[in-house]
């Protein structure tokens, strides 16, 4: 099958999208897929969530849109602590719980890209739930110091630096 | 404090005050959604679990911090009457959502309505701020603190490598959804505002009418906000919503010093007539008091039109909507009654409405 939209490369990625019941299908090469959802990042345009995970994962009567986007097998996975499977993850277009996140981990990268343009969060870290996460961010911060110390051969002041890194990755150890 | 207020007065405390760019801009509103890690996400809840996270969430808001920032209050969903929620619908206190499809459902509210946090929506906790004029960074300064606040009292459900989960993933990460409501009539007048919607689209923006999503843009108000809540930090969104709404504040601008320059005489006339319409008018649909209330509101903004308190068309604005209509009448009105309440509420407060 070829792209509807260049009418040129192969289409991999095989879009549904129902409007007041009307099915249309939308086939797409790679090349364009990636330009239209460039052009609204974050925004599917008509797809919903839904319907953008169920076009990637059912609605491919040949295989290439799965092997492209990696989410074939273990449609059965299911979370542990809330129970949904990934096939209803990827009809309601809604994590269960946050467990769900862990089940399927390894199949969230292209959604997230798709959606966001990003796959890692780079914000807010809470106090509590961060866990470990602000030591290290600290830690790596007083490497670059300590790093910058030595450059300037102010000695003191690194090897207090790195007792404090000490202190710190100890506190990660026992946490 | 009594709920009362909620639901009588049109105007929320916070929008009697004016901000930076509020000819322009009406608000800048920020959510954050958040969940607790203990508890399913409200959609796999069970109602026991929803009725312990309102709990929690009781409890939370009795920390001094919170009291600190004046009264406070949790209000259940099934205390409220259909009427009642959409009235806090329309004042945009609550989403529909909250109020028609969620179990065990319930707002807090400070008493100045700035903040209103839904519990056991889609997220156990959406914490919502709204302030007047172009002020995103207050917005989120606040949003933030009252997180800190939260998660005091509660282990929020967090991931190194996704950020705060959400039950949707179009929200992972932030959870940060901040947005400015912009008043734009010159730029539709001059038939620009699709090329600049265009543009907005293009940097991972959306754009959307008045009231909810997807529908037509109504008074030529307009929300424009951030998608994407993954992979960039809270500053990087609300500098980049803040930049792009500068931008728009003053090509709203030049396109209205346009519209002077270019023909003056018969653009006020198009004013006055919409003023005119406003004071005078018997019978008036909603469609058609928004769009003349957005000539007026633009009147006062340039001088030409003296004498009116921008906010009383603000609260005009709001008031004219369905819900809150039936709600000061006291009772259900069909569609003909409403458009005759609509007509007079509005000459009424043109009447009051006048500085002295
Ligand atoms: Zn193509
Ligand atoms: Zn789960």
């Amino acid at each position: 099958m070829i792209c509807q939209e260049c009418q040129q490369k192969p289409a991999t990625l095989h879009l549904t999208k129902v409007i007041n019941g009307k099915k249309t299908e939308i086939h797409l090469c790679e090349f364009c897929a990636q330009e239209k959802t460039e052009m609204f990042p974050g925004y599917p345009g008509n797809f919903s969530i839904p319907q953008l995970l169920s076009g990637l994962l059912f609605n491919s009567p040949d295989s290439s849109v799965h092997s492209s986007v990696g989410l074939t097998q273990d449609n059965q996975l299911r979370c542990t602590q809330c129970g949904l499977t990934f096939t209803q993850f990827s009809k309601s277009g809604r994590f269960g719980c946050s467990q769900c996140y862990k089940t399927f981990e390894g199949k969230l990268d292209p959604l997230f890209r798709r959606i966001h343009g990003n796959t890692h969060h780079s914000g807010k870290v809470p106090k509590r739930s961060g866990g470990t996460l602000l030591l290290k961010k600290e830690i790596s911060q007083l490497r670059k110091d300590l790093q910058r110390s030595i450059e300037y051969e102010r000695f003191e002041e690194a090897a207090k630096i790195r007792d404090r890194i000490r202190e710190l990755e100890q506190q990660i150890g026992s946490l | 404090m009594s709920f009362q207020n909620f639901i009588t007065n049109a105007m929320s405390e916070w929008m009697k005050a004016s901000g930076a760019d509020s000819d322009i801009v009406i608000s800048s509103r920020l959510r954050l959604a958040r969940n607790l890690s203990e508890f399913p996400f409200p959609m796999l809840s069970t109602d026991s679990q929803l009725e312990k996270v309102i709990e929690v969430v009781e409890e939370a808001i009795q920390d001094e911090g919170f009291t600190k920032m004046g009264p406070i209050q949790l209000i259940p969903m099934d205390s409220l009457t259909p009427l009642q929620k959409r009235v806090l619908v329309e004042k945009h206190l609550i989403s529909p959502n909250l109020a028609n499809q969620s179990r065990k459902g319930a707002v807090v509210l400070n008493q100045n309505e700035s903040i209103s946090i839904l519990v056991n929506e889609e997220d156990h906790l959406r914490i919502q701020c709204l302030i007047p004029g172009l002020q995103l960074k207050e917005a989120w300064e606040l949003a933030d603190h009252i997180d800190d606040l939260f998660e005091k009292h509660m282990d929020l459900a967090f991931d190194e490598n996704r950020g705060f989960l959400t039950s949707c993933p179009t929200n992972v990460g932030t959870g940060i959804r901040a947005s400015v409501m912009m008043h734009l009539p010159a730029l539709v007048m001059t038939q620009q505002i699709n090329r600049i919607l265009t543009a907005i689209s293009q940097v991972g923006l959306v754009v959307r009418g008045l009231y909810g999503e997807g529908s037509e843009a109504i008074g030529n108000l307009f929300q424009i906000s951030n998608q994407i809540t993954l992979g960039q930090s809270e500053n990087e969104i609300i500098d980049n919503l803040y930049g792009v709404a500068r931008q728009i504040v003053e090509q709203e601008r030049a396109a209205r010093r346009y519209l002077i320059e270019q023909n003056r005489l018969q653009f006020e006339d198009r004013l006055f007539r919409s003023f005119g319409i406003l004071r005078l008018a018997r019978i008036i649909e909603s469609k058609e008091a928004a769009q003349r209330l957005s000539d007026v509101r633009l009147g006062i903004d340039l001088g030409l039109i003296k004498d009116i308190n921008p906010n009383v068309i603000n609260e005009l604005m709001i008031m004219t909507q369905p819900g809150f209509l039936q709600q000061y009448s006291g009772q259900e009105l069909t569609a003909t009654s409403r458009d005759e309440r609509r007509a007079r509420l509005i000459r009424e407060r043109l009447e009051t409405g006048h500085e002295s």
